[in-house]
Parts: structure tokens; sequence; C-alpha cells
């Protein structure tokens, strides 16, 4: 029987618990009428309840994704499902439990933030008209926004209308946000702040999908990661199983001449990948290895036998592979393309 | 919180986050709908001033016929025109007349071909569809504020020009077109007649600028290109070599609001008018639903 339904629909293994993610792609694809391929065949995989960090450089395709799964961009080929449902067919039916912030916030510029939330609250069929006030004020409250509700959106400053995008966004409760460059325009505090949103809507239970060009914003707050590049999603899985791919690094700083002993007495203990950078102007350098965690000397192993080589000693640091480190790996290219 | 409930949140997240209700559609969200887009068209200061704009236009002219109607000039001019100064009913009317050719398509190109690509620019359209809301109803409302835009410019003259005509010249019995005259009341209602007709003829212009529109994000490229189609229009209505195909022109019917003013309206007439904007409503209403419900929303 199984064997059956598997052979009967292939391109969605294990069919019955596919609604439990909250984001699913099979093979999605957007080719433009220019014929310039933005998309090709990702199969996005977001499950409920994660922080999923969807990476990559400007023009790897994110935000033409992200348009695929509201319905506002139709696929060329390959399959949307947002939280269990088909996309576009029941777009009307689950876009009222996500919220999303698309390519920046836009609203009527004339209009107050105040009566732009509540001109977005009465195109939504399925609000309650009597509470739509109550609702726009909890939104404003929630983004730190109310002092300025009643301001033109044109008078409003970048930081003012990425709030306000993330009021809209959360004018009701949702099981899904979509945030594309949530922090874009926002000084540090209220990057901090998003940040700590973000964090406490999953609390809440609310999947978020947040997109960024800021690999150290994002790489705080999310579970999930995704790796976007030239329309392909390189790579995605839980956080931490992804920079584990990537093996740590043991720096040693030493004197410089003694730079060449160091690196010997380190290609001893048989650790790979030996390299020294240039000395800096205290007179040291730093001779760096990769390590492993299962296996190899332990890091203080490799001091007390550099020690023992008679090689001098300044500062040990054992360093952890961060997202940008994965992300250059794979693309072989810096993330901030195109700031 | 109860620990049970607490284990409940913590080892089924799943359900948890199923905590929103299945969305339902409320009673009146049409009507709900209906009114922001109301709001937002009829209180833009660029709508509103184009409508004191083609307010202007009774008032400036019953002005100057007011002061000019003792000169050798009087009586003299554009059709309708110089029966003002004799009724001043007949200031709604000259005001029509002199605003169809160009002022009038003008301004109703100007909301029509907003209405889609003024989103679409804004940035605003790719937030009101995740609301979400349906395209063909979110296309069907901005139809109708568009209507009802054009409906309020042609208002905006007729009652201006009434109660300018009516204040400077007086309203008594309308002398008809003929020669012959029926009673104020009568008089009232053909002019009536003669606003609701150039009102409906503006339709299918609205229906063009609405296609236009879903075609770009570039608002004035559709409220030129609207503007445009009205202009050629009126240039091909004039080439005899094209007589065939006048009667299909979306102009070609617009000044036959006259008819109201003859002794007996003729409906033939009229109907024929208001079946071509009709067939231009349908075809390019069906056109613009054709785009947007398809196109992809990249802006």
């Amino acid at each position: 029987m199984t064997a059956t339904l598997r052979a009967a629909a292939p391109a969605v293994p294990q069919a019955g618990v596919v609604t439990d993610d909250a984001i699913r792609t099979h093979a999605l694809t957007k080719r433009f009428r220019t014929g310039q391929v933005a998309v090709d065949g990702i199969d996005l995989v977001v499950p409920r309840g994660a922080v999923y960090g969807f990476l990559g450089p400007n023009g790897s395709g994110k935000t033409t994704t992200i348009r695929m799964l509201l319905g506002l961009v139709a696929p060329t080929s390959g399959r949307v499902e947002l939280l269990g449902e088909p996309v576009p067919q029941r777009a009307a039916h689950v876009l009222p439990r996500v919220g999303a912030l698309v390519e920046g916030p836009a609203f009527q510029p004339y209009l107050s933030g105040r009566a732009n939330l509540a001109r977005l609250d009465a195109v939504d069929a399925s609000t309650d008209p009597r509470t739509a006030r109550a609702r726009a004020e909890a939104a404003l409250e929630r983004v730190g926004l109310t002092a300025a509700a009643d301001k033109r959106y044109r008078q409003y400053s970048l930081g003012m209308k990425q709030r306000l995008g993330l009021a809209a966004a959360l004018l009701r409760p949702r099981d899904l946000l979509v945030l594309d460059e949530p922090t874009n325009g926002l000084d540090p505090q209220g990057t901090r702040e998003v940040r700590h949103l973000v964090r406490e809507l999953a609390d809440g239970g609310t999947t978020v999908l947040v997109s960024s060009h800021l690999l150290a914003e994002i790489e705080q707050v999310c579970t999930h990661v995704g790796i976007m590049g030239r329309g392909h999603l390189l790579l995605q899985g839980p956080r931490t199983e992804l920079t584990a791919r990537r093996a740590a690094r043991i720096a040693v700083r030493t004197l410089a001449d003694r730079a060449d002993a160091a690196a010997t007495e380190l290609r001893r203990l048989a650790l790979d990948d030996v390299t020294a950078d240039r000395p800096v102007a205290d007179g040291t350098v730093t001779v760096s290895a990769a390590v492993r965690d299962d296996a190899g000397p332990a890091p203080q192993d490799v001091t007390a036998a550099l020690v023992r080589a008679d090689v001098p000693v300044v500062g040990v640091d054992v360093r952890r592979p961060s997202l940008e480190d994965v992300f250059v790996e794979l693309t072989g290219e810096g993330f901030d393309v195109a700031r | 919180m109860s620990p049970a409930d607490t284990t409940t949140s913590v080892a089924a997240p799943v359900s948890a986050s199923r905590a929103v209700e299945p969305p339902a559609r409320h009673r009146g969200a049409l009507a709900r709908l209906v009114r922001a887009e109301l709001a937002l068209v009829l209180g833009r200061r660029r709508n509103l001033v184009l409508l004191v704009g083609l307010a202007l236009v009774p008032l400036l002219l019953g002005v100057v016929l007011y002061l000019a109607q003792d000169t050798a000039l009087a009586g003299q001019g554009p059709p309708f025109v110089s029966r003002v100064t004799g009724n001043g009913l007949f200031l709604v009317v000259a005001s029509l007349f002199l605003c169809t050719p160009f002022l009038l398509p003008l301004t109703i190109g100007i909301a029509s071909g907003d209405a889609i690509a003024g989103e679409a620019s804004a940035g605003t359209l790719r937030y009101l569809l995740v609301v979400p809301v349906g395209r063909g109803r979110l296309l069907a409302v901005k139809a109708l504020g568009a209507l009802v835009f054009a409906a309020a410019a042609v208002l905006a003259i007729a009652v201006v020009g009434l109660v300018v005509g009516a204040a400077l010249f007086g309203v008594g019995d309308l002398t008809l077109l003929s020669g012959s005259t029926v009673p104020l009341g009568d008089g009232v209602l053909r002019v009536a007649g003669v606003v609701a007709y150039v009102g409906l003829s503006m339709t299918g212009l609205v229906a063009v600028g609405l296609f236009f529109s879903t075609l770009t994000e570039v608002p004035v490229g559709a409220m030129a290109a609207t503007v445009v189609v009205a202009v050629v229009s009126s240039v091909l209505d004039q080439l005899p070599q094209l007589a065939a195909i006048h009667p299909a022109l979306l102009t070609h019917h617009w000044f036959d609001f006259a008819e109201m003013l003859r002794v007996v309206p003729s409906a033939d007439v009229l109907a024929q008018g208001l079946a071509v904007q009709a067939g231009w409503v349908v075809v390019f209403g069906a056109l613009a639903w054709a785009r947007f419900t398809t196109a992809d929303v990249t802006s």
C-alpha cells in the first residue's frame, strides 16, 4: 500500500506528513519572459516553529522565491505549499494566517501610519471590523510606532517605515511570518528590537522565514538556514549542522621568527590545512590549522605540545565557522555583493 | 496555566501554532473594502484638485457670459453657450459640452490610469494582494472607484453649473433645440438626462484606463495612454474615409446627449451610444481582468 502511494506520487515522499512543514516547495522554478532563470528547481523546507534564515546575495532569487510563496508571481514549474495548502490555488484561504514584509515596506504616502493599517485591515475580508481599531493600536504599540501613528507615511524615516511594515505583518495573529530584509534601514537598536521580536514570535509558536543579506544579524536568531546562490538553493538545514560541516580552526599567535617552528609542530600533530598569516605590527604572527571535535588533539594538548617544542604561545583561540564562512565556501564570493 | 497546559504547548508546537482560527468571511466585507477604496479615491488631494478644476469651468463660463451679455457678442459662440444667458439651466449643458472633448477625458484618464498602476508604483499592490484580496475582487473595486470618480467629475460640473446658472441668469421654462418650450420641471429632467448620458459616455474610457493601468507600474504612462485613446478616437471620427468605423468609436456618440433636448428624444440614438460604451466596457474590462488576474506582480 505504501509502495503504491509512493509510486503514484513520487514528488511527495511521505505525503501524509507534508502538512507538518510551514513552507514546502517542490522543484520550484521561475523563468522570466526575458529568459532569465531567477529560481531554479528549489526544494525549500521550513519546519513548523522554525526561524528560517533565508540567505543569499542580492539577485540570488530570494525575493522571487518569496513572491512565489505568497502567490504574487506564478511559478514556471514546481509547486508551493504554505501551511499545508497549495499556493496560489488556496492562497485566499491560507494567506490570512501569513504576515509578510516583501522587498521593503510600501504604503500610501499621503495617509498616516494608522490610516494605512486601517486600509489593509479593511481589505481583509476575514477580520472583524469591530476590532479593527484595537488591532491597529496593538500592532503599532508592538513595533513602537504609537507616537508617530498620525504622521503621514511620507514623513516617516526609513526605520519608521520598516516598523510600519512589521506592524502590518502583525495586524492579526499569524502562523507564519515571511520577513524580507526586516532590518533594512534600522539602526542597531532597531535591529536588536527586530531580533527580539522575531524570537518572541517564534517562542509563541509562529514560524518565521526571514531573509537578509546581513548574516551576522540573522545568525543569532535562526534555527534553520537556507542559502541561495544564482537561483539555486545551495544548502539548507538546521543551523548547527550547517556550520558543523566546516571544521573549526585553532589559531596560535606566536612571535614572528618562530612561525615556521609553530607550523612544523602543528603538522607533526597531524593537523590539516596549516596556514600562517602575515606578521602584524607587534611582531606576532597567527598560525592556524583545522581541528576536529571528534578526533585529533584537543586545544590544550596542542598548546602543551607547542610549549614543549619551544614555541612561545602568545595566544590560542578556537574559531567556530560562521555562516558567512559557510556561505563564502559555497559561493566562492563575498556575501554583501550589492550592498 | 496548569502544568498540563505547559506540557501540551511544549510537546505539540504544531497544534499551538494553529491557534489562529480558520478565516471566515465577515458579513459586509465587500462594503468595507469599497468604503476604504472610495475614501482613498475621494480623499486624495490630487483628485479633489481635479474636481475643483472641473467645477471652475461652469463658474468661469457663467461669470464671463454674465459680464459680456450686453455686448455685441451676445448670442454668438458655440452651441448651447449662446443660450445660457436666456436660461441658467443651459450653463450645465454648455459646460459639459466644453469639457467633454478634453477636460473630462483627461480627468478620467488620470483617475482610471492610476487605479492599479498607482498601487503598483507605490509598492502597495503586493501588500494588498497578500492581505489577501482576490485579484478579480480588487480589480472590480478599483473599477468602481474610478467610475465613482468619473461620476463625481461630471456631477461637479453639473452641480456648480446649475447653482451658478441659476444665480446669474435664473431658470425658467426650457427652450428646446427646435424652438419649442417645455415647462421647468420637464426641462430639469432633460438636463438631468444630459448629465446622466455624459456620465455613462465616460464608462468606456474608464475601462480603457483600467486596462492600461494593469499593464504598467508607471501611472503617468497609463494616464497618458488613456487620454491619447480619447484624442485619437476624436481625430479618427473626423476622417470621412473612416466613416465605416465611426459608429463604434469610443467618442463618436459623446455629443448625442443633445438628443435629450429634442421634443421627442430618440431612444434609438441614445441606446446606440450607450451600447457602444457597453461594448468598450466589456472588451476592455475583460482585457483588464485577463491581464490582472494572471500577471506576475513584481512591483
